[in-house]
C-alpha cells in the first residue's frame, strides 16, 4: 500500500476507545475492516470523518475504500445521527399486519423516517423485511453507547408508538418472543429443542441430545461423514438446493489450502426468519453442524455471517461459541481427537446481497459486498481465494441429524427428490404465523391448515413461495405438494421456504411496489441490467398502479423486457430473480 | 552472483471452440472476447479495456453459451474446449439493447461515442422509458485546475477506480461508494480532489469511456462551442521530463495542444502517464 493521505479530521476520545478496544487484541488486517465500522458505530451510532480517518489508518485501507464499503451498508450512516435507530419494518408481510398505519403514526407524532425525532432523542427508518414476520408488524431498536444493544419489538403496536412520542423505551425484554416461539408442525427434528432448552446453556444443549452427533462424526472420520451426507441427498435450504455432500466433497478434495467454511445466516430474504428461530434457540445446534460440516470438509476455520437485523441470534451465537471453546469443543484438539476447528462471527449491517455467498465472501473480506462472477465456483475459489464450503443454517443442522441416524434414514424421510424436514416460515393472513416443521411432500394446503387457515374466515387470494425472490400462486396450487421437484414443475419455487399468504382483502398493486422498491433498495448497482432495470421495473409498476387496466398494454411489456435482461444478464441471483414475483402476479392476474 | 533461468514456460496450449457456427482455435487463458475478436465479431464493450482487470460489470458484452443458464460476460469468461458459442442471437441482442436503453435513459452520453454506435446498431430506443425516467443527472464538479468531473455521464464501469488503485496508479483516491443507482464514484465524503490523495495522473480520464472524467480545457472548449475534433490532429512524441520515455500522443486544435493522451498499445505506458506527461505541456507553446 502507498503512503496514505488523510482529511484533517480528528477521531473523537471515544471513538478512539471504541476502536482501540475492538482492535487491541488484533492484528490488523483488511478483512477487519466490517467489524472496526461496526465497533466504532456501536459506541457512537455514526462514523464521523475523524473515525473513518483513524480505522483507515489502523487497518491500512485507503479512506475513499473504507467510505465505499461504509456507504455500501444500510445500517451505518455517515451522517450524525441519535444513538438510538428504530428500524421499522414496512416489507410485505408487515404491509399486511398495519404496517403503513404505524409508519403514518410515527410521521405524525415523531416526524419523517430519516431524520431525529421531534425530541432528538431517536431516528426512526423504514425497513425492508426484519425476518420477524411471524409477529408482524415489527421493528427493531438498535442503540449505540457503551453498551450497545438491539431489540426487536414485535409485534409493534400503538402504545410504542405513543411511547416513543413520548421519550419512553420500548421492547422490553419479555417481548423478546424468543422464549416463547412460534413453531408449529412435526415431528419435530430440527426443532426438537427450540423453545424447550435454555439457549445460553451448553449443559442443557447437551442433555438434550447436543454433541452426541460430533462425538458420532469423530468416530466416522471426515470420509464417513461425506459419505453419510451424499447418502441423506440434502440439498441446501438457502435457495439454490444445491446437493450439500457433492459440495463437501469437492471441498474436501481441494489440495490448496486452508478449506473454510461459512455457515450463511445472512436470511434476509422478505419472509424468511427460520434461521433466526434456529440460532436464537437453538445455537449450540449451529456451532455443533458447523464442526461437523468443517471435519467432512476439512477446514480449518469457519465464519458465521448473521445478519445485522438479528442481534439477539448473534449475541447467543457469541455464546454458544464461546461455552463450546470452554468445553473443548471448538478451537485445538477438539473432543482429543485432533481436529482443529474454530469459528469466527461476523456481523452483516443491511444489505440482502451479502446472502449471496460470493457478495458474503467479499464483505467478509472487508470489501463492498459486490458479488463475483461464477465460475470459479466456491469450492475452488471462495473467501479469501481459497476452497469454501458455505452453507445456509438449516442446511447445516440438518448434518447432526443425518450423522446420528445416518444418510440412508434421512433419505427416507419426505420423498425420491427432496429428502428430509424441511422448515417452512409461514406469514400473512394466516392464524397462526410461525416456523412449521414438515417433512417434504406435505401439501401446500395441509401446510396452510396446519397454521389455523386464513384468518378472519377471509377467502385466500394467492400464496408468495420463495419470499420476494419467488413467486405468487393462486389457490389451485393448495394440492401442490411442497418438494422441489413439485414447485419446479408447477414453474414456481421452494426458495428459502417462505409461504406468506394473502387473503382476497390484499392490494396487490401495493404488494407488488413494495417488492419491486424492495429489489430497487437492495441492488449492488455492480451491474447494469439490475441497477437500472430495478429502477425501471419500480417505475414501469408505479405506472401500473396509477393506470386503468385497459391501458397497461406499454408498461406491461416493457416490464417483460426489463424482467428478461435482469434474468438473463445479471452477475447474480438477486437481479436474475427481481422480476420473477411481479412477472407471476401479473400472469395470475391478482392486479386490478 | 547467479541468476537462476526462469523455469521454461509450458508451450501454450491450443483449443478449439464455435462460435456462431465456425470453429475458432484459441489459445488456452483467452477469453471468449479475444476468440470473437479473433474470428473478426464485432463485440461491443464498454467497461473492458485491454490494460484493466475485467469487472464485467456492464454486461453488454455477453454472449449465449450452450449449457450455461445464463448468459455470460464475454470479457471474464475463458474459452473452454468444446464451448458452443452465440453471439447474434435474439436473446444476446435482446440484453445488449437493454442494458444500452438502460443506459441511454439514465446517463447522458453526449460524450461517449462508442455508446452511441451501440445504440444505434442494436435499435436500442432509450426514450421509451418516458421523460419521468430517473437518471444520474447532477451538477459537473469542478474543483481543480486539471480536470472535471461529470457524473451525470458516468456509467460507472469501475475504470477510473481500477486505473486509480492496482490495475496502475496505486493512489486510491476513489472508490465506489453507495448502493444499487445510487451506486456513485466518490472520494471519502465526497471531499474535492485538492483534499483527497488525487495525484493528478489523469490515468483515470485515460481510461473513461463516456467523458464524464475529462481535460478542464476540454471541457471549458467544449462549453464555449471551441472543441472541434474534426480539425484535430495527433502527434506522437517522447515525453521530455524523465528518462523513462512515455509516449505522448499530442492533440492538437488550432496550432495548439488541447489534450495529452498515450497509446494502450504502448509498451511503456500501456495508456498510463503521469501528471507532467497529462498536463505538463504548457510549456511547450510558452512564447516568452
Amino acid at each position: 500500500m502507498p503512503d496514505l493521505h488523510f482529511t484533517s479530521a480528528h477521531a473523537t476520545d471515544e471513538e478512539r476507545s471504541a476502536l482501540d478496544a475492538f482492535l487491541d487484541a488484533q492484528v490488523p488486517r483488511r478483512d477487519l475492516l466490517l467489524p472496526a465500522l461496526h465497533a466504532v458505530n456501536d459506541r457512537v451510532g455514526w462514523i464521523s470523518p475523524g473515525a473513518l480517518n483513524l480505522v483507515s489508518e489502523r487497518l491500512d485501507v485507503a479512506p475513499a475504500e473504507v467510505y465505499g464499503v461504509a456507504t455500501f451498508y444500510a445500517m451505518f450512516s455517515l451522517k450524525e445521527q441519535p444513538p438510538k435507530i428504530v428500524h421499522v419494518c414496512d416489507d410485505i408481510a408487515c404491509q399486511m399486519n398495519g404496517a403503513d398505519a404505524l409508519c403514518a403514526e410515527l410521521e405524525r407524532t415523531c416526524g419523517n423516517a430519516g431524520t431525529p425525532s421531534k425530541d432528538g432523542s431517536f431516528t426512526w427508518l423504514r425497513s425492508p423485511c426484519l425476518g420477524l414476520c411471524e409477529r408482524a408488524p415489527a421493528a427493531i431498536v438498535i442503540e449505540a453507547g457503551p453498551q450497545a444493544f438491539g431489540r426487536a419489538v414485535a409485534p409493534m403496536n400503538a402504545g410504542d408508538v405513543t411511547s416513543l412520542a413520548q421519550g419512553g423505551a420500548i421492547g422490553s425484554a419479555s417481548r423478546n418472543g424468543a422464549s416463547r416461539p412460534n413453531i408449529g408442525g412435526g415431528p419435530y427434528k430440527l426443532l426438537a429443542r427450540v423453545g424447550k432448552i435454555d439457549p445460553e446453556d451448553i449443559d442443557a444443549y447437551r442433555s438434550h441430545g447436543g454433541y452426541a452427533a460430533l462425538r458420532r462424526a469423530l468416530e466416522l472420520g471426515p470420509a464417513g461423514v461425506v459419505r453419510e451426507v451424499i447418502a441423506s441427498k440434502l440439498v441446501g435450504r438457502g435457495g439454490a438446493a444445491f446437493p450439500t455432500g457433492r459440495k463437501m466433497d469437492a471441498v474436501a478434495k481441494e489440495a490448496v489450502r486452508p478449506h473454510y467454511l461459512v455457515c450463511n445466516a445472512d436470511e434476509s430474504e422478505p419472509g424468511t426468519f427460520k434461521d433466526r428461530v434456529v440460532m436464537e434457540n437453538d445455537p449450540f445446534a449451529v456451532i455443533e453442524a458447523m464442526t461437523i460440516a468443517a471435519l467432512g470438509a476439512a477446514c480449518e476455520q469457519g465464519f458465521i455471517y448473521v445478519r445485522g437485523e438479528y442481534p439477539l441470534a448473534a449475541a447467543r451465537l457469541a455464546n454458544a461459541i464461546a461455552q463450546a471453546r470452554t468445553r473443548g469443543l471448538l478451537g485445538d484438539d477438539i473432543l482429543g481427537k485432533g481436529f482443529n476447528f474454530d469459528i469466527e462471527i461476523r456481523r452483516g449491517a443491511g444489505a440482502y446481497i451479502c446472502g449471496e455467498e460470493t457478495a458474503l465472501f467479499n464483505s467478509i473480506e472487508g470489501k463492498r459486498g459486490e458479488p463475483r462472477n461464477k465460475p470459479p465456483f466456491p469450492a475452488q475459489v471462495g473467501v479469501f481465494g481459497k476452497p469454501t464450503l458455505a452453507n445456509n443454517v438449516e442446511t447445516l443442522v440438518c448434518l447432526p441429524l443425518i450423522i446420528l441416524e445416518g444418510g440412508d434414514a434421512f433419505a427416507r424421510i419426505g420423498t425420491e427428490s427432496s429428502t428430509g424436514p424441511k422448515l417452512f416460515c409461514l406469514s400473512g393472513c394466516v392464524e397462526k404465523p410461525g416456523v412449521y416443521e414438515v417433512p417434504f411432500g406435505t401439501t401446500l394446503g395441509a401446510l396452510i391448515e396446519m397454521g389455523g387457515g386464513v384468518r378472519g374466515g377471509k377467502s385466500l387470494r394467492s400464496v408468495l413461495l420463495g419470499g420476494a425472490a419467488g413467486s405468487f400462486v393462486g389457490p389451485d396450487a393448495l394440492s401442490m405438494p411442497l418438494t422441489f421437484e413439485a414447485t419446479r414443475a408447477a414453474g414456481t419455487t421452494l426458495g428459502s421456504g417462505v409461504v406468506m399468504a394473502f387473503d382476497d382483502s390484499v392490494d396487490f398493486g401495493h404488494t407488488l411496489h413494495r417488492i419491486a422498491a424492495f429489489f430497487r433498495d437492495e441492488s449492488c448497482g455492480q451491474c447494469v441490467p439490475c441497477r437500472v432495470g430495478t429502477v425501471r421495473q419500480e417505475e414501469a409498476l408505479h405506472r401500473i398502479a396509477s393506470t386503468p387496466s385497459n391501458n397497461r398494454k406499454i408498461d406491461v411489456d416493457l416490464l417483460a423486457d426489463i424482467g428478461r435482461v435482469m434474468r438473463d444478464a445479471s452477475i447474480c441471483g438477486l437481479g436474475q430473480t427481481a422480476a420473477g414475483a411481479i412477472d407471476s402476479a401479473l400472469k395470475l392476474g391478482l392486479l386490478a | 552472483m547467479i541468476v537462476p533461468h526462469a523455469p521454461a514456460e509450458a508451450p501454450a496450449r491450443t483449443l478449439e471452440l464455435t462460435i456462431d457456427g465456425k470453429t475458432v482455435a484459441v489459445t488456452e487463458g483467452m477469453t471468449l472476447l479475444e476468440a470473437c475478436r479473433k474470428a473478426a465479431i464485432e463485440t461491443p464493450t464498454l467497461c473492458y479495456l485491454e490494460n484493466l482487470t475485467p469487472v464485467n460489470a456492464c454486461r453488454v458484452c455477453v454472449v449465449e453459451v450452450e449449457g450455461s443458464r445464463v448468459l455470460v460476460p464475454s470479457c471474464a469468461r475463458k474459452a473452454e474446449a468444446g464451448m458452443v458459442v452465440k453471439t447474434d442471437s435474439e436473446r444476446v441482442r435482446h440484453s445488449r439493447k437493454m442494458v444500452l436503453e438502460f443506459l441511454g435513459s439514465s446517463v447522458d452520453l453526449s460524450t461517449a461515442p462508442d455508446a452511441q454506435r451501440y445504440i444505434a446498431q442494436y435499435d436500442a430506443d432509450p426514450s421509451r422509458y418516458g421523460a419521468d425516467a430517473e437518471t444520474v443527472a447532477q451538477p459537473v464538479k469542478v474543483d481543480n485546475e486539471l480536470y472535471v468531473r461529470d457524473y451525470s455521464k458516468c456509467i460507472a464501469c469501475y475504470k477510473c477506480v481500477e486505473a486509480c488503485g492496482t490495475d496502475a496508479q496505486n493512489t486510491f483516491a476513489i472508490a465506489m461508494a453507495g448502493r444499487g443507482f445510487g451506486a456513485h464514484i466518490s472520494t471519502e465524503f465526497e471531499v474535492p480532489l485538492p483534499d483527497s490523495a488525487c495525484v493528478y495522473c489523469g490515468n483515470c480520464i485515460g481510461v473513461c469511456p463516456t467523458g464524464a472524467l475529462m481535460f478542464r480545457s476540454e471541457h471549458e472548449m467544449r462549453e464555449s462551442g471551441s472543441w472541434n475534433e474534426k480539425e484535430q490532429t495527433t502527434t506522437d512524441t517522447i515525453c521530455s521530463y524523465c528518462g523513462v520515455g512515455c509516449t505522448l500522443t499530442l492533440h492538437v486544435q488550432d496550432n495548439s495542444i488541447v489534450k495529452v493522451t498515450s497509446p494502450i498499445e504502448n509498451g511503456v505506458t500501456s495508456g498510463h502517464l503521469c501528471v507532467k506527461g497529462r498536463f505538463g505541456a504548457a510549456y511547450v507553446q510558452n512564447t516568452e
